[in-house]
C-alpha cells in the first residue's frame, strides 16, 4: 500500500480562484438552491391549502352563528290563556294572539302589508307552540308585556343568509314568493333581522324539522364528561403503565411483545376500539347505551397507546446521569424515579396526554357504535353524576348527526359546530404548549 | 505543568476497608473483570489507573453495586466492606450506596436549587431532624467541598448554573453529605481544566482525612499526585496494585511499565 503511493505521485488539484466557484462547487450549490426551493413550494402549498380550508370552514360555519329572529312585544292574559287552554286546538289559539300582536306592531310602525295565518305558520314554523310552552312554563308572566325574540323558520333564515333566493324559489307549502314580500316588508320596519345566536352556543339538538333551534350546548357537555372519564382512567394508568415496562421492567420476550403491542395498538383503526366498547361495556356489562361513561370507556382504550409511548419517550429523553446521581446518593429506585425522573420528563408526559385528549375529542367512528351518533340530544343532564350515565351526544358525533340531515340548514350547524370544535382543539394545543414552556428544564 | 500539590506518602499501614477476593463481571458472555483480588485501605486514596476498557471503571462500579442497574451485568466472588459481603442477598443496595458514595465522570447536579442539591441525600435517609439541622449539613458539605465560598450566597441557584468544576465540587459535597465510609469517584475530572482539576485534587487530599477514597482516572499524573495507593489495570486483570511512589519508579510488571511509559494504552 504505502509502495503504491509511493510509485505514482498523487494528482495534484488544479489551482483556481477562491472567488469564483469552480464547476462542482457551482453544481453543489445549485443543488442545495434547488433543494431549498422545493422545501418552500410544500410549505406554501400546505399553507395554502390550510388557508383555503379555514377560509371555507369560516365561510360556511359563520352563518351557522347568528339567526333570524322577530322582535314582538306580547302581553297575554289569563283569559287568554285559559281561553286557549280550553280549546281543541290550542297551539292555534296561540298563533291567532300572535298575529293580532304583530298586527298591532305593524298598525303602529305603519306597515301596510297583508297577511294570513298560513303565511305566518310558514314564516314563524310553530310559532303557535313555542308560545303555548313558553306560558306553561312560565305562568306568573301571564298578563304581564313580554319582548319576545322569536326563531323564524329555516327557510326565511335561509333568505337572510342566501341559501334561499327569490329566482330560484319554487312556491311550495314551505314558502311562497309572497311571503318574501312579507319579510322584506318586515324587515324593512326592523321586526324582523338576524341576530347573535347563544342559543347555538348554549342550546341541545333539536328534532329534524326545526334546524333554527339546533345547538351544540349539551353535546359540549357530553364531550366534557366523555374527557374527563378519559384523562382520569388514560392519565394515571398510562403513566404508571410506562414507568414500570420504561424503568423498572425487567427486558426479556414478554416486555418485548408487549411493547411491539402497545405501538400497534396505536395504529389500531377506532373503529375497532369502537365495536370492542359495544361488545363488552353494553352488551356484556349493559352499560347505559348513548352514556359519555361508554363513550370515554371506549376513548380512554384508544388514548391509553398514544400516552404511553410519548410518557415512555419522555422518560427515555431523561439523561442517564440523573437516574446515577440519584442512586448514587442512596435513593431507592423508586425514589429515583418519582423524584427525579418523573419532573423532568412531566413536560412531555403533559404534551402527550393534551395532544391523546384532543385526538380522543374529534373521534367519531367509535362512538357510532355505542350509539352516540345520531342520537338527538334534546336536553342537558340533571347533574354532575347523570352527566356521565344520562344519553348524550359529543361534539364530532353531534357534527355528523347535523351533517347527515336533509335540511339545508343543519348543513349550516354542522359548519358552525366544526368551528367550535376547532376552538376546543387550539385551546388544548396551545395548553399544551404553555404547559411545555413552563415546566421545560435544562440540564 | 501547573503546580501539583504535594502528596506526603504515608505508607504506614491503615485498616483495610473493601477486600476483594477473585472478582469477575461479566457483560453478558464479555469476561470484562478477571480474578481481580485487591484490598483498600482506609483513609486512604487508591487510584485505579489503566487504558480504556480495561475494566477499572467496571470493577469502581462493583464497591457500590451500581452494575446492578445494568441487566446483563453479572457479579462473581466476593467483596467485603469491613467484612460484610456487599453482594450478599440480605444487603440492600439502597442502604449500601448511602454508606458508599460516588462522584461520577460527568457533573451530574440534579436540575434544582444549590441547597437541594446537597439536601436531597440526607432528607431521604432521615439524617436530618430539623431544618436548623439540614441547613448545617448543606453547609457542612458545602465546605467540604470547597464550594461554599462560592455559593453562600447563592444557595438557590440552580446546581445546573454552576461551572463545570464548581458543579463537581458540587457533586463530591452531595456525595459526602450522606456521610458515606467510602468515596468512589470515576474519573472525576475529565471534563474540567486544569484549574478546576487542581481544585478537585486538592479536595481529593483533604477528603482523605475521614474517607476512604477510591478514583478511577486517565492521567497518570493525576494518579501519581493524589494516590498512596495504584492499582494497574489491563484487558480485565489487575496487574499491580501497590504503593504508588513503587509502581511509578520501579514497577515489577513488564506491562505496568510498558503503561507508565506511553508504550501501550
Amino acid at each position: 500500500m504505502t509502495d503504491a503511493s509511493m510509485d505514482t505521485p498523487r494528482p495534484r488539484r488544479a489551482k483556481t480562484s477562491l472567488v469564483s466557484e469552480d464547476a462542482r462547487t457551482k453544481k453543489r450549490n445549485a443543488a442545495e438552491k434547488r433543494f431549498q426551493a422545493y422545501g418552500i413550494l410544500a410549505i406554501a402549498t400546505g399553507l395554502f391549502f390550510l388557508a383555503v380550508l379555514a377560509f371555507s370552514i369560516v365561510r360556511s360555519g359563520l352563518p351557522a352563528f347568528t339567526t333570524t329572529v322577530v322582535d314582538v312585544n306580547f302581553t297575554l292574559t289569563q283569559e287568554e290563556f285559559d281561553e286557549a287552554e280550553g280549546q281543541l286546538f290550542k297551539t292555534k289559539a296561540y298563533s291567532g294572539y300572535f298575529i293580532s300582536a304583530l298586527q298591532k306592531k305593524l298598525e303602529t310602525e305603519n306597515v301596510q302589508v297583508a297577511f294570513d295565518e298560513a303565511a305566518i305558520e310558514r314564516i314563524m314554523g310553530k310559532i303557535g307552540s313555542t308560545l303555548r310552552e313558553y306560558y306553561t312554563a312560565n305562568p306568573d308572566q301571564l298578563g304581564e308585556e313580554v319582548a319576545f325574540k322569536l326563531n323564524a323558520a329555516s327557510r326565511v333564515d335561509g333568505y337572510f343568509k342566501g341559501r334561499v333566493q327569490r329566482e330560484t324559489l319554487q312556491d311550495s307549502r314551505f314558502l311562497t314568493l309572497a311571503d318574501l314580500d312579507l319579510v322584506d316588508a318586515l324587515a324593512e320596519a326592523g321586526i324582523i333581522h338576524t341576530a347573535f345566536d347563544w342559543g347555538f352556543i348554549t342550546g341541545a339538538d333539536s328534532g329534524v324539522d326545526n334546524p333554527g333551534g339546533a345547538g351544540i350546548g349539551a353535546s359540549v357537555v357530553g364531550s366534557f364528561f366523555m374527557m374527563l372519564v378519559v384523562l382520569l382512567l388514560s392519565l394515571p394508568i398510562g403513566v404508571a403503565a410506562s414507568i414500570y415496562l420504561e424503568e423498572f421492567a425487567p427486558q426479556n420476550r414478554w416486555t418485548d411483545m408487549i411493547e411491539v403491542n402497545i405501538s400497534n395498538l396505536a395504529a389500531v383503526p377506532s373503529i375497532v376500539f369502537g365495536i370492542l366498547g359495544l361488545a363488552v361495556f353494553i352488551q356484556f356489562m349493559h352499560l347505559p347505551q348513548s352514556a359519555p361513561l361508554v363513550g370515554g370507556l371506549v376513548l380512554t382504550l384508544m388514548t391509553l397507546p398514544t400516552i404511553i409511548i410519548s410518557t415512555r419517550a419522555s422518560l427515555k429523553a431523561v439523561p442517564p446521569s440523573i437516574r446515577d446521581a440519584a442512586l448514587g446518593v442512596g435513593a431507592s429506585k423508586m425514589q429515583a424515579v418519582f423524584h427525579h425522573v418523573l419532573p423532568l420528563a412531566m413536560p412531555g408526559i403533559l404534551t402527550g396526554t393534551i395532544i391523546g385528549l384532543a385526538q380522543a375529542l374529534g373521534e367519531t367512528a367509535p362512538l357510532l357504535l355505542i350509539g352516540m351518533v345520531g342520537f338527538v340530544a334534546r336536553g342537558y343532564p340533571d347533574g354532575f353524576i347523570s352527566g356521565f350515565t344520562d344519553p348524550n351526544s359529543a361534539m364530532p358525533a353531534q357534527i355528523y348527526t347535523w351533517a347527515a340531515r336533509a335540511d339545508q340548514a343543519f348543513y349550516e350547524k354542522a359548519w358552525g359546530g366544526i368551528i367550535i370544535l376547532l376552538i376546543f382543539l387550539l385551546t388544548m394545543n396551545i395548553i399544551a404548549i404553555i404547559l411545555r414552556r413552563r415546566f421545560e428544564r435544562r440540564w | 505543568m501547573y503546580d501539583a500539590p504535594h502528596t506526603e506518602r504515608d505508607v504506614d499501614q491503615q485498616d483495610i476497608k473493601i477486600s476483594a477476593r477473585k472478582v469477575q463481571v461479566y457483560y453478558g458472555t464479555t469476561h470484562a473483570i478477571k480474578d481481580v483480588d485487591c484490598d483498600i485501605e482506609d483513609k486512604t486514596v487508591t487510584a485505579f489507573i489503566g487504558p480504556s476498557g480495561c475494566g477499572k471503571s467496571t470493577f469502581l462500579r462493583c464497591l457500590n453495586r451500581m452494575n446492578d442497574t445494568i441487566d446483563v451485568c453479572r457479579v462473581e466472588g466476593d467483596i467485603m466492606i469491613d467484612g460484610e459481603d456487599i453482594y450478599d442477598k440480605r444487603v440492600d443496595p439502597v442502604q449500601l450506596r448511602a454508606k458508599v458514595g460516588m462522584v461520577f465522570q460527568k457533573p451530574n447536579p440534579f436540575p434544582k436549587s444549590i441547597y437541594d442539591n446537597i439536601a436531597y441525600g440526607p432528607r431521604i435517609h432521615g439524617l436530618a431532624k430539623s431544618k436548623a439541622d439540614l441547613d448545617e449539613i448543606v453547609e457542612k458539605s458545602l465546605r467540604r467541598g470547597a464550594i461554599w465560598d462560592e455559593v453562600k450566597d447563592r444557595l438557590d441557584a440552580p446546581g445546573t448554573g454552576l461551572s463545570g468544576g464548581q458543579q463537581q465540587r458540587l457533586c463530591i459535597a452531595r456525595a459526602v453529605a450522606t456521610e458515606p465510609e467510602v468515596l468512589l469517584m470515576d474519573e472525576p475530572c475529565s471534563a474540567l481544566d486544569p484549574i478546576a482539576t487542581s481544585q478537585v485534587e486538592e479536595l481529593i487530599d483533604e477528603l482523605r482525612q475521614d474517607y476512604s477514597v477510591v478514583i478511577v482516572t486517565h492521567s497518570m499524573q493525576q494518579a501519581a499526585r493524589v494516590s498512596q495507593k495504584t492499582a494497574f489495570f489491563h484487558l480485565g486483570n489487575l496487574v499491580e496494585f501497590g504503593d504508588t511512589g513503587k509502581i511509578f519508579t520501579n514497577p515489577v510488571d513488564s506491562r505496568t511499565e510498558s503503561y507508565i511509559t506511553g508504550r501501550i494504552g
